[in-house]
């Protein structure tokens, strides 16, 4: 930390805080109301031909300065992350963007039965909206985002399709053909990749690098896409400033942020109205860190349940290897799903569900460094063999599961820990449930079963993916009970009538599915709330 | 912000030494599939410069192999090495997999190698791979089955 300066910008309308999936979406919904708005994000804008695809050693480059892991990459955007009391690790990408740059662009939507969990299931609590309140919001975001699809999934609930769906590959036809041998569903997967021109980005080639950012601009990061038409009108975006604090006034409201700069210095972003979009860790953690006379436990903190209720995804991974080549480095790494084991069914011994993302090959450094962990690959002489057999020859899946929220599941600060600017970072403390861990296990028997009726060798397992907490959800939940909630059916804290949280640390549960898409739903309706009360915002 | 610094660490001459026989003994060259070894010049100095953020893990990793050996790693005869790294990989799979991760990342990106692999060496972009659409008939039996969601009304009821 660096010397203050005096240095406060003029005030603003709306400050939102994180320019990632949802911090995007919302400046965009807001853009048209011709406020001025500001959003301020620690990284920087991510440079899509620094991305590994573009170089030779792209795969040794996902292991350094493109790893998925904050605690590993280690760069100045990044803040520390103590994760040693989960077996689940943190992942993300600091930038503008946020997870988007990184992420799968896999986009399922939650179903309708994953608002109504207490009603349907009698365990945790049901959401304040439903899907159909969502509905539209999900509609818009997939035309913003640019989402391909096949419409018609029985898993769903019609919905309609923007442009064509993501090539199936090989890896489609070989485990679809086995599912449709046990009779069970599978489609392909909603994909936020740009199958045809689109909005002016360029068609997917297969570059295969969806998860260290994608150098043709296919897939859909809100750099590209949100953040483009925001800024034509007239939002401005910060970089390289980290948020340390939010203030109050003697009223109890919002009064802006403290920040540090590139430089270091301390800046105070005077605001009307102050959004939170940094993630079901990063929000958490800001609003721990506003603690103040007015607000001792944290800001928006009266119901104790900010930070409380992490739920991260348990992934299980289940893989084999085929003799007939299989789609190896090349396309989207996930290509098609199943929703069978989704909904609730107590025969099996767990409530709720998962969902599963089959997925295409790796390329050699992966496919080496998986196959020697797995054991399937030897040192010595008998390496090049065993490797023969496994490059460009797997394919498999991932388990999402749903993951109840538990209160003793959360984000604390840590007490010694701190960032490059001195702010307290935080601590994960999370522990699988039984649930959970039940269903893993179901999971991974059936995905066993359908790799060996689609006739797979070598099948490997692992029942808890540790590096894949990329669903940071449920730490300042919505709801519309003020003691059980930390803010209201339409975002706006219920102790700070001028505060609101846009991101994934609102579910209320976490649904089986990757939650980008309804992150970013969220963020619209939100923002379609704001402006429907600009006049009685506060009330 | 400041950058989370990283030292420098540049290794011995002695841990270069074990790190080249590990990384020829993980991944020796084949005639047969005309692939070099992991220990191969070229291979070997990028998986040096390459160590980064893992520098001192490999470190530690070495030392524990010098000390298997108890300090005469280097003299030992080729089926002891074999032994030895063998006994190593089973008792400390969390150091072993940080050498596997650091050879094969420059190993399998070595332009020999991945002629070898049926690969063209060049990076993914800007050209792109091709992938088969697949055949969407194959949904037809999924499509039958009809829808598989579970509806609820406005009162959370399932209807």
């Amino acid at each position: 930390m660096q010397s203050k300066a005096a240095h406060n910008p003029e005030p603003v309308d709306v400050l939102i805080i994180g320019a990632g999936a949802s911090g995007a979406a919302l400046a965009w919904s807001l853009a048209e109301t011709r406020m001025r708005i500001v959003c301020l994000e620690q990284g920087d804008w991510p440079v899509p031909s620094a991305f590994p695809a573009n170089r030779r050693d792209w795969e040794g480059r996902t292991y350094e300065d493109y790893a998925i892991s904050p605690n590993r990459r280690g760069l100045p955007a990044d803040y520390p992350i103590n994760d040693d009391d989960s077996p689940i690790k943190v992942a993300n990408y600091n930038g503008v963007g946020g997870g988007t740059v990184f992420y799968a662009a896999h986009f399922p939507r939650l179903h309708p039965s994953d608002f109504r969990v207490r009603s349907l299931d009698g365990v945790a609590e049901d959401w304040p909206i439903d899907y159909d309140t969502l509905a539209p919001f999900y509609d818009l975001n997939d035309r913003k985002m640019g989402v391909a699809s096949l419409a018609g999934d029985p898993a769903y609930p019609e919905k309609p399709a923007v442009m064509p769906p993501i090539p199936m590959g090989r890896t489609g036809e070989v485990l679809g053909t086995a599912m449709n041998r046990l009779g069970w569903h599978w489609w392909p997967s909603d994909a936020a990749i740009a199958t045809q021109e689109y909005d002016g980005r360029a068609p997917c080639i297969n570059l295969g690098q969806c998860g260290s950012g994608c150098a043709q601009g296919a897939k859909a990061s809100t750099d590209i896409t949100y953040w483009q038409e925001a800024i034509r009108s007239r939002v401005e975006v910060r970089t390289g400033c980290r948020v340390a604090r939010i203030e109050t006034n003697a009223e109890g409201m919002a009064s802006g942020a403290v920040y540090y700069d590139r430089e270091g210095r301390e800046i105070f972003q005077t605001a009307e109205i102050v959004v939170v979009a940094c993630n079901g860790v990063g929000t958490p953690r800001l609003l721990l860190n506003s603690a103040s006379g007015r607000f001792p436990d944290g800001l928006a903190n009266s119901s104790g349940l900010v930070g409380r209720n992490l739920m991260l995804h348990p992934y299980a991974q289940i893989r084999g290897h085929f003799d007939q080549p299989m789609d190896s480095l090349r396309g989207s790494p996930i290509c098609t799903w199943s929703m069978e084991f989704y909904e609730t069914d107590a025969a099996r011994g767990f409530l709720r569900g998962y969902a599963y993302q089959f997925s295409r090959g790796m390329g050699p450094v992966r496919t080496a460094i998986n196959g020697m962990a797995d054991g399937l690959i030897p040192w010595g002489a008998d390496h090049h063999a065993a490797m023969r057999r496994l490059f460009g020859h797997s394919a498999g899946m991932v388990s999402i599961c749903e993951d109840l929220p538990e209160e003793h599941n959360r984000v604390t600060l840590d007490e010694s820990l701190r960032d490059g600017d001195g702010i307290p970072a935080p601590k994960i403390t999370y522990t699988l449930s039984d649930n959970s861990r039940k269903m893993l296990e179901h999971s991974v028997a059936r995905g066993r079963e359908i790799l060996a009726e689609a006739g797979a060798r070598d099948i490997t397992s692992k029942t808890l993916l540790p590096y894949a907490g990329w669903h940071l959800m449920g730490t300042a939940r919505m709801g519309r009970d003020p003691e059980r909630s930390v803010v209201n059916e339409w975002g706006r804290a219920h102790d700070v009538r001028n505060l609101f949280i846009v991101d994934g640390s609102l579910f209320v549960t976490s649904g089986g599915v990757n939650p980008t898409s309804t992150i970013q739903a969220l963020a619209l309706y939100i923002g379609d709330r704001i402006k429907a009360r600009i006049y009685d915002l506060f009330d | 912000m400041e950058r989370m610094i990283r030292p420098s660490i540049e290794l011995t001459a002695e841990e270069r030494g074990v790190l080249a026989m590990v990384a020829g003994y993980m991944i020796p060259a084949s005639v047969e599939h005309g692939m070099p070894g992991a220990d191969d010049p070229a291979i070997l100095a990028d998986i040096v410069a390459s160590l980064d953020r893992d520098a001192t893990g490999v470190r530690t990793a070495l030392a524990r192999i010098l000390d298997m050996a108890g300090g005469g790693f280097g003299a030992l005869p080729r089926d002891e090495v074999r032994d030895l790294l063998e006994a190593f990989r089973t008792g400390n799979r969390e150091l072993a997999g940080l050498l596997e991760m650091v050879v094969a990342r420059s190993y399998y990106a070595d332009d020999r190698v991945m002629l070898a692999l049926d690969l063209e060496p060049r990076p993914p972009f800007p050209k792109g791979y091709e992938v088969e659409q697949g055949d969407l008939a194959l949904l037809d039996p999924v499509r039958a089955r009809g829808p598989i969601w579970r509806a609820v009304d406005t009162k959370g009821d399932e209807v």
